[in-house]
């Protein structure tokens, strides 16, 4: 039987940068997690991630992240996601000092 | 130290050129990354968690001061004014752009550095002893040899696309300072019964999912015949080495799956083969390398500084009794720099630490520094009556911590901090164990003790020849740290043993201090080493320490 579909959003890193990003509903990119699209349609998931992976001269390596509602927007559900969103844990480097800049 | 003739100046230049229009294709999208990827990790550049990631090569770790002024330069023109140097004597920036990265790799060229071959499935960065030249123990100066494979392997054609990477390093001395026998190959220069000098060739160590410990392919390698010997040896892996599982592409299952013997026959044939292609060539490049590898001039000076200050200073004792190791000169001492301040990350360096210890090899240590394979940095030439004034310079920048060889002195990889492999973190529980022991002011206490820890199976932190390892895993969605104990990289490199289950981020360093207060408990003198202790008591009690409850269970 195959697995029920869970909530996903879709995520990159952009090319000059390689700074995680993420497809919003109106197909622009963002650096905050909470701005992207959350896909609870697994058809619609293969689509936006076929879009993603034709911006092959924006960003690198596209796939889909599980995430769920939260307060602010969609929030990682695995750890890992939740370090790319912020970044390191023993520098404040990355997302977690560039946010305000978004 | 080596110094570029024309030809590598030219060849490194054409190399710079040549992936500057390979990023300029990408960035104008006549590249996919697809087609790009190869050619970066060609030039030692990933992609990571956040961002990207330059690994450079430091050939067997020596870097004069110019150098290490320019990885600060480096640093602070195109990163976040630091660098992490790594367990195979490499330093790897965190945050560069893609577009710097030409210019980067340029800077680097200025002073005879690349990230040439640091990445993809080719001869990576050829390890030494960082005490080369210095140590006590030494038969020769290992560097020349090392320098040699790395001019040998570097765009060697037959060798740029094998199975799987493939890592070598050289020693010269009883003492394993360079984990040889964790190695794909190492060369071990050793002195035979009629005291004449060869390579002992060692094949199949290495870590990851399914650790190994090297085997020797040949005891007693005539020094002529070295690069042709170690070519065959990579020709027989090209071929028979597993192509289809990635897991088992090392040759350390090569060697497992086919045996030793049969491993030794192939070498042995391949070798007849290339031995008369050598026709002496690569004996006179040696010659000519060696003449770089001088000793310095040492000076002939008294040494009452240093006992002063040894005699009045506890803090400077305290270093001194921990961070030297004795130089083969007696009024010379090797000194360690602790990259692994209570708290901080381990082996990072900032562009000031780093404009610090150029300046004081410059000034105080003929120009030299060099990088371990646990993360320090060492000043391997240093006149005793100048390591006071040395302290006084590391002192005001941080370097000044007397820890090397005890608790706080940990091997740790990037980890999910920065690594796009990593299964868990591993620099947030170094930083908690290191700062929790010096909390404690146990550290002197507990003695020698070496704890690695690696944030995923593929070891970088060398976790399985901790004398306390820890593997950071993912299971089901949660950080989950797994001990292993009795662990050893030395010349007697033994595999730790895994003691149980894991523990949550939050239980790990309890469980530590736990094993820690038990050893202290166990050992029968203050003299016995917590890997001695476990070697005379086996796992039981230690398992008892980390597992309270499992023991009550079994004692009832």
């Amino acid at each position: 039987m195959a697995r029920a579909f869970t909530p996903k959003i879709v995520t990159a890193n952009a090319l000059i940068e390689g700074d995680v990003i993420y497809l919003t509903a109106d197909d622009t990119w963002s650096r905050n997690h909470a701005d992207a699209e959350l896909i609870t349609d697994e058809a619609r998931a293969a689509v936006r991630l076929a879009f993603a992976e034709a911006q092959q001269d924006f960003l690198v390596g596209a796939y889909l992240a599980d995430a769920v509602e939260g307060d602010a927007g969609p929030a990682p559900t695995h750890f890992r996601e939740e370090f790319r969103s912020v970044g390191p844990s023993n520098y404040n480097h990355g997302k977690q000092v560039e946010q305000n800049n978004v | 130290m080596y110094k570029y003739n024309d030809f590598d100046e030219g060849f490194l230049r054409a190399r710079t050129a040549q992936f500057r229009k390979q990023v300029e294709r990408r960035i104008a999208g006549n590249l996919t990354e697809e087609e790009f990827r190869p050619l970066r990790l060609m030039n030692g550049l990933y992609l990571q968690l956040h961002a990207y990631m330059l690994r450079v090569a430091i050939p067997y770790g020596t870097l004069n001061s110019r150098q290490m002024d320019q990885l600060a330069y480096i640093a602070d023109t195109w990163d976040k004014g630091y660098g992490h140097f790594t367990t195979r004597q490499n330093i790897q920036y965190n945050w560069p752009k893609l577009s710097d990265v030409p210019d980067m790799l340029d800077a680097l060229a200025d002073v005879q550095m690349h990230a040439n071959q640091t990445s993809g499935n080719t001869i990576r960065n050829v390890t030494s002893d960082p005490f080369a030249g210095a140590a006590i123990d030494e038969i020769e100066d290992p560097r020349p040899v090392a320098e040699l494979l790395r001019q040998w392997s570097t765009d060697h054609p037959e060798f740029q696309f094998l199975g799987r990477k493939f890592k070598i390093a050289v020693g010269a001395s009883e003492a394993d300072r360079a984990v040889l026998k964790s190695h794909d190959l190492a060369v071990n220069i050793v002195r035979n019964d009629a005291g004449e000098t060869g390579y002992q060739i060692l094949v199949g160590g290495g870590l990851g999912r399914t650790p190994m410990v090297g085997k020797v392919l040949n005891e007693f390698l005539p020094r002529e015949d070295l690069l042709p010997y170690v070519e065959a040896v990579l020709s027989v892996y090209n071929l028979l080495g597993r192509r289809d599982n990635k897991y088992k592409a090392r040759i350390k299952i090569t060697v497992h799956e086919n045996g030793l013997d049969t491993i030794r026959a192939l070498v042995d044939e391949r070798f007849a083969e290339l031995r008369p292609t050598f026709a002496g060539g690569d004996q006179e490049l040696l010659d000519e390398i060696r003449t770089h590898f001088q000793p310095p001039q040492f000076k002939n000076a008294p040494i009452d500084a240093f006992e002063a200050a040894y005699e009045s200073d506890p803090v400077f004792r305290s270093w001194a009794d921990t961070n030297l190791a004795p130089h083969k000169n007696e009024n010379y001492a090797i000194a360690t720099i602790s990259l692994k301040k209570h708290g901080e990350t381990p082996g990072d360096a900032t562009s000031a630490q780093m404009r610090q210890l150029a300046q004081i090899a410059r000034e105080y240590a003929h120009d030299e520094l060099r990088i371990s394979h646990e993360q320090n940095v060492i000043l391997p030439h240093v006149h005793k009556s100048h390591l006071p004034a040395i302290h006084a310079l590391l002192r005001s920048e941080g370097l000044a911590t007397a820890n090397i060889g005890l608790i706080s002195d940990i091997i740790a990889c990037p980890g999910m901090d920065y690594c796009a492999l990593a299964t868990a973190r591993s620099i947030p529980v170094a930083q908690k164990i290191a700062t929790r022991f010096d909390e404690l002011k146990l550290e002197h206490e507990i003695g020698a003790l070496k704890i690695k820890i690696s944030g995923c199976i593929n070891a970088c932190g060398h976790h399985h020849v901790g004398h306390i390892g820890i593997l950071g895993l993912d299971r089901a969605g949660v950080e989950n740290y797994q001990i292993t104990l009795g662990g050893d990289g030395t010349e007697t490199t033994v595999i730790g043993e895994r003691a149980g289950p894991g523990f949550a981020y939050d239980e790990i360093v309890p469980a530590i201090e736990r094993l820690i207060h038990a050893y202290l408990e166990l050992r029968d003198s203050e003299e016995e080493t917590f890997l001695q202790a476990y070697r005379r008591l086996g796992m039981a009690p230690f398992k008892d320490a980390l597992y309270p409850e499992a023991a009550k269970k079994n004692a009832a």
